[in-house]
């Protein structure tokens, strides 16, 4: 362990404050945790992919060359990879590279929403939970519990399959299990926290409660919760894709990347490409977010790094 | 223990009980109805099958019945296929699901420790960088791009396997295969981290000091503890190879549980649905108590109150 790490001990210790210190104090633990992130190359590499695909996603409309993904030419029909086509095109001759472009704007676009919405309620449930303690601890993390216990992706499928399969209902039905596991998190870490000098001292000056927990101590917790959020936008990707590849996900004429493999799965034997070029971004995508995800808890979490002998 | 037991046997009901309402009110308040799908039928037509089913009676009667019946695991016949009881339809598919992934997960298992065993030994050589990477692709390929990919390559092009149906022992190759990837990998990982935390620790150096062969300190001393990370995702793989297992069933026309689930519910079934899904919540939660059980059995340290 370097002795900066070990200087610190506890990963959350309170002299780390994140804010101030990621500029003015290069020993800071975020300082020492960038270092690290940097020495990982398959954490550096995805940070590069995710950002040109998120870049491109972006800025899909505008990239010269690219075409319209709704654009039909029935003449060109299904053909392979060809130089003006370079992932080959649809049944309807539509363009299959742009396909999966716009497509991965609107799985990012989920993922990244989806983990948003989890992450504001998850943490604010967790550190309510946990400052609060006593009976309303029990109560809010009892709720936690029953709805972990339900097998809620019968509940989802059945949702979308009698209600609707609008992009907002997947929101909601992907939100609602997500922040379960975050709650806990942060409540675990505000648990240990709340009976720190820091917390006492910020409230002999008289700060609010609302204060002392968003001020002071949510930013302590923010290790463990930008790693768990950094794993949960794949999940949610990955869920998402689930529920598109069971026609449940995103309607036609928009098309997540799960519904491109539904698609594409369905004319396997005959345009394998149109499974490939999707399934291969995907898959691409999600390994990315855990590499990197993965990167930033050995960076992070002084107890797992590899470094440890 | 045995107050535990009972404890948590009991605490089955009530969750039951949520799953079940939930599952009733949410279709019942659905737009559209399972006699809706088809063609036109005759109003008279309509009112007599909705007779036969005791749709025409006031929702709190209907609820009232479907609990009663419940509970004798009578969820009478399927909308879609009046002829048959629903029972009998899941006890049929039932049993396809399971080996699907009792299949799949033993393969897990068998594969997954060993490879995060090896891992944890050779901590940061190529070995333990090349499994990790591996297995962090293997987390990250979803089965339903895995499935279609295996069925180009081993059935469409090399004539291995068949790209679908469930006969014969070759037919199961795939969708286990499938269904097990991710599980192979995850397994791996947790296998890895729960060794390295074992490997470090005063017993193990003690093992070691005693002369004890490095084979039979790891596979013997450390691996019964390092095993549990692995022992409690068992609960949470159970339900996500549930999950998984729809998409494998739809994939290679698998005859279980996951695609009566789906399409049931696309059909609206609603007989059917309703004991599906409190069919899988049942299982489900009999197998989260049995690895809750077990962890007792592995780590002497646990209690279970």
């Amino acid at each position: 362990m370097s002795a900066a790490g070990a200087a610190l001990g506890p990963a959350f210790a309170p002299e780390a404050e994140p804010a101030e210190a990621t500029g003015s104090r290069p020993e800071s633990l975020w300082a020492d945790a960038w270092k690290r992130l940097r020495r990982n190359r398959a954490a550096v590499a995805s940070m590069v992919f995710l950002t040109a695909l998120g870049l491109l996603s972006l800025l899909a409309p505008w990239v010269p060359g690219l075409a319209d993904p709704t654009l039909q030419d029935l003449r060109l029909g299904a053909t392979a990879p060809t130089a003006a086509h370079w992932f080959g095109t649809d049944e309807l001759g539509r363009d299959t590279l742009a396909r999966v472009i716009y497509g991965g704007r609107i799985s990012l676009m989920v993922g990244l929403v989806a983990t948003l919405v989890s992450l504001i309620i998850g943490v604010s449930w967790g550190a309510i939970a946990g400052y609060r303690g006593g009976k309303i601890d029990e109560l809010m993390m009892r709720i936690v519990d029953v709805l972990y216990s339900l097998p809620y992706i019968f509940l989802v499928i059945l949702l979308l399959v009698f209600f609707s399969r609008s992009i907002l209902m997947l929101f909601v039905a992907l939100g609602l299990v997500q922040w379960l596991t975050m709650a806990r998190i942060v409540r675990g870490q505000v648990l240990s926290l709340k009976h720190q000098t820091f917390v006492e001292s910020a409230r002999a000056l008289g700060a609010s409660d609302a204060a002392i927990i968003f001020r002071h101590i949510v930013p302590n917790t923010l290790g463990p919760v930008i790693v768990f959020t950094t794993l949960t936008v794949p999940a949610v990707i990955l869920q998402e894709a689930f529920l598109s590849f069971l026609g449940l996900g995103v309607q036609p004429p928009d098309a997540s990347w799960g519904t491109l493999v539904s698609d594409g799965a369905r004319m396997l034997a005959l345009f394998p490409w149109l499974v490939i070029f999707p399934g291969v971004a995907l898959s691409a995508t999600l390994l990315c977010f855990n590499f990197l995800g993965d990167g930033l808890r050995d960076a992070l979490d002084p107890h797992d790094r590899r470094d440890v002998a | 223990m045995t107050t535990f037991l009972i404890r948590r046997l009991l605490l089955i009901i009530p969750t039951l009980w949520v799953i079940g309402t939930l599952t009733f009110f949410m279709m019942r308040f659905a737009p559209g109805g399972p006699f809706l799908a088809e063609r036109d039928i005759p109003a008279a037509a309509k009112e007599q099958l909705e007779r036969q089913y005791g749709l025409d009676r006031p929702l709190h009667e209907q609820y009232l019945k479907f609990l009663a019946n419940s509970v004798r695991l009578d969820f009478g016949p399927s909308y879609k296929y009046p002829a048959r009881q629903v029972t009998e339809i899941i006890f049929e598919a039932l049993p396809v699901s399971l080996e699907l992934g009792a299949w799949a997960l033993l393969l897990a298992v068998l594969i997954g420790v060993p490879i995060g065993v090896i891992a944890a030994v050779r901590q940061n050589t190529g070995a333990d960088f090349a499994a990790m990477a591996a297995a962090l692709a293997g987390v990250s390929v979803p089965n339903f791009v895995l499935g279609p990919i295996l069925v180009l390559g081993l059935s469409l092009s090399l004539f291995v396997f068949p790209p679908a149906l469930w006969s014969g022992p070759q037919s199961r190759v795939l969708p286990v295969l499938t269904l097990s990837t991710a599980y192979i990998a995850y397994i791996a990982r947790l296998t890895r981290g729960g060794m390295l935390e074992v490997l470090r620790q005063d017993y193990i150096r003690t093992a070691r000091a005693k002369g004890l062969s490095e084979f039979t300190v790891v596979a013997k001393h450390a691996l019964k503890l390092g095993i549990l990370p692995v022992v409690s995702y068992r609960g949470p793989a159970a339900a996500r190879v549930v999950m998984g297992s729809i998409v494998v069933e739809s994939i290679f026309a698998v005859p279980g549980l996951g695609q009566h689930l789906v399409r049931g519910a696309f059909n609206r079934d609603y007989t059917l649905v309703l004991g599906v899904v409190l069919f899988y919540a049942l299982f489900l939660m009999l197998l989260n108590l049995l690895v809750d059980i077990s962890y007792t059995r592995l780590d002497p340290r646990v209690e279970l109150a």
